[in-house]
């Protein structure tokens, strides 16, 4: 049975890297304003959305699958406060920490209309702070952290992101065309 | 009652998602940003369109459409 | 600077007796009674009935706030320069009697950056007034905007959905008022409405200011009767060779001499798409080439823009651009279709009036410049032509 778990938690996890991975590929592609085939801008940032919902729902099976095996040790306070883990408590730390990362984010967002988009684009830049996090984490305390098949779909995910980042710090990147910039910072 | 869909222009950024969406109300500008077929500055949604209009304001990426009821 | 004004013989608020701070006791029903019956509309462009602004901030759930508007962005108006220079007292008079009236939070008399602030301060002394004096530019004096910089953010117009007088200065309702305007309430709230009637028209009552300037001996502020004939308001300054007028400022439209006997009212100035606005009065003469002249303005008018809009951001410098290759002689017969269908594309896409002001302008500048842009699309200029007398 704890095997199950086990298997379940690590399954969700990887997943869920995986649906980061995306949503922060197509969040770069969203912001650049230029329409994607097939998906347009619109479908671009659905299925941005899609990826992160879809993601933070894994991480949550992640969470509480782990949470009920009890070969992994977790008490409540490890989902909180990073670090003070039983089982590899620097690697577990980070995933803490990006769990953390991942409720700010996804609280904010869901509420943007609300906070408005100065406070929401400031907690978004987080999500760069995210990714990075949550893949080491997968890293250093998958148990697949090892193993080929991990590691290459690791390269793959980062591949995937140094692409869509280092395109997104060239200049020709805001499609969008006008820089604006009011005369004061609004 | 009609339901009018208002454009924030101080957070519009051009990105042109709304325009996608909302084809029959909205077209582009020289520049990117969305323009009011219809001429009036806050354009009416019909009720076909009411969907489309609420997807618009919840996909915008600069949150800077909103939907109100007005009585003309 | 000191501006000169042109002694004429309506003279209610360049000469208008100080009553030291001595307020007439209105309580806020019989101030709207007074001021609806009296007519007023505000003297700051927008031409809006001044009772029912006043009646919606008044019913506003919070103690408002009043603010007097004394920022004038326009840098060819400076009829409330000298207005605060002469009578700041009137001014100040209208601010208290409605913050009274109201029951006002705050009554701040904002001042923008060319004002002499010397005048009102003395004259504020031992008034519950605040007298600020705050950053300047064109759009400055913008509603939300004056509202904006009120409230210690940066001077820049905001999203229009919510009204000022719902929500302004500090959150709270707020009356927002050109200077003149409130000269004029001050004026209605002691000698009342049929002396307030007197003068002007039964359509558009009393007088007000009006700046003359451009190609006349002698620029100046000058009061005269609303309604008034427009050659007449100009009479004093004298023009030079007139060859148009441009009514309302930068945001305005062109009279032609042809049409210097139309009056400044709403229906005589209507076919010129021109409106009287803050009174700004520019006399073009003939040797000053009025499409140069355009794409300077414009110019202008592109660097004021806040720079938040995107049509304004990008339509404006497009303009400018346009009005130049056609003032320096560029010979393409597209250059006004261009300029006709850029201006109405920005005209109701931004968060104030800026674009909308300044494509009437351009659109007025083609129209009663039309000959004068096919003698550049055929090569030539009549402004470079020589007066002979």
């Amino acid at each position: 049975m704890s095997a199950a778990f086990w298997a379940l938690g690590r399954g969700t996890g990887v997943v869920a890297l995986v649906m980061f991975t995306i949503t922060l590929v197509l969040g770069i592609v969203a912001r650049s304003g230029r329409p994607v085939p097939w998906l347009g801008r619109f479908g671009t940032s659905d299925l941005h959305r899609t990826a992160a919902l879809t993601g933070t729902g894994l991480v949550a099976a992640h969470v509480a699958t782990l949470y009920f095996d009890p070969y992994a040790q977790l008490r409540l306070v490890d989902f909180v406060f990073p670090f003070l883990g039983a089982y590899k408590p620097l690697w577990l730390g980070l995933g803490t920490l990006a769990l953390d990362l991942l409720a700010v984010v996804t609280v904010v967002s869901l509420l943007r209309h609300r906070v408005g988009p100065r406070v929401f684009k400031a907690v978004h830049w987080a999500t760069y702070a995210l990714w990075p996090v949550a893949l080491m984490h997968a890293l250093g305390n998958g148990t697949n952290g090892g193993s080929t098949w991990f590691r290459a779909l690791a390269v793959v995910c980062i591949s995937a992101v140094v692409t869509a980042v280092g395109w997104r710090l060239t200049p020709s990147y805001a499609h969008r065309g006008w820089s604006r910039h009011p005369r004061r910072a609004a | 009652m009609k339901t009018r869909l208002h454009v924030d222009w101080t957070r519009c950024d051009g990105h042109g998602s709304c325009a996608e969406l909302l084809p029959r109300l909205l077209d582009v500008d020289d520049f990117g940003f969305p323009v009011s077929r219809s001429g009036e500055r806050d354009p009416v949604v019909p009720a076909r369109d009411d969907d489309a209009a609420r997807h618009a304001v919840r996909n915008c990426p600069l949150m800077a459409l909103r939907l109100y009821d007005a009585a003309s | 600077m000191s501006t000169p004004t042109i002694r004429t013989t309506t003279r209610r608020l360049l000469d208008a007796p100080d009553h030291r701070g001595s307020l007439p006791r209105l309580g806020l029903a019989q101030l709207l009674e007074a001021v609806t019956a009296s007519g007023l509309t505000g003297r700051g462009g927008a031409g809006f009935p001044t009772a029912i602004k006043v009646r919606s901030v008044a019913a506003g759930a919070r103690k408002p706030v009043v603010v007097g508007n004394g920022m004038e962005g326009e840098p060819l108006s400076h009829k409330d320069a000298v207005l605060l220079t002469r009578s700041p007292h009137l001014v100040l008079d209208g601010l208290e009697t409605l913050a009274r009236a109201m029951h006002a939070k705050r009554a701040i008399l904002a001042l923008g950056p060319e004002i002499d602030p010397a005048a009102a301060l003395i004259a504020a002394h031992g008034r519950k007034v605040e007298v600020v004096q705050l950053e300047g530019g064109f759009i400055a004096g913008q509603e939300t905007a004056l509202v904006n910089q009120l409230d210690g953010r940066p001077a820049l117009p905001r999203d229009p959905f919510t009204r000022v007088t719902e929500s302004g200065v500090g959150g709270r309702p707020t009356l927002v008022l050109n200077a003149e305007t409130l000269a004029q309430v001050a004026l209605v709230a002691r000698n009342g409405a049929s002396w307030f009637r007197s003068a002007g028209t039964a359509d558009d009552p009393g007088t007000s200011l009006f700046t003359v300037t451009g190609a006349v001996s002698r620029p100046g502020v000058v009061e005269a009767d609303r309604g008034s004939a427009l050659r007449d308001v100009l009479a004093a300054a004298q023009p030079l060779h007139p060859t148009a007028v441009l009514v309302g400022g930068y945001h305005g439209a062109w009279v032609p001499e042809s049409s210097l006997d139309v009056r400044l009212t709403r229906s005589d100035l209507a076919p010129f798409n021109a409106s009287v606005g803050a009174g700004v009065l520019h006399v073009l003469d003939d040797s000053t080439c009025p499409l140069g002249f355009a794409a300077e303005v414009v110019d202008y008018l592109a660097q004021e823009s806040a720079r938040q809009c995107g049509p304004c951001l990008n339509g404006l410098p497009h303009l400018a651009k346009n009005l130049h290759r056609l003032a320096a002689g560029v010979r393409d017969p597209q250059l006004p279709i261009e300029i006709a269908r850029m201006s109405a594309q920005i005209t109701g896409r931004g968060a104030c009036a800026h674009p909308d002001g300044s494509a009437r302008f351009v659109a007025s500048t083609l129209d009663v410049f039309r000959d004068h842009v096919s003698a550049h699309l055929a090569g030539w200029c009549p402004s470079r032509i020589r007066r002979v007398s």
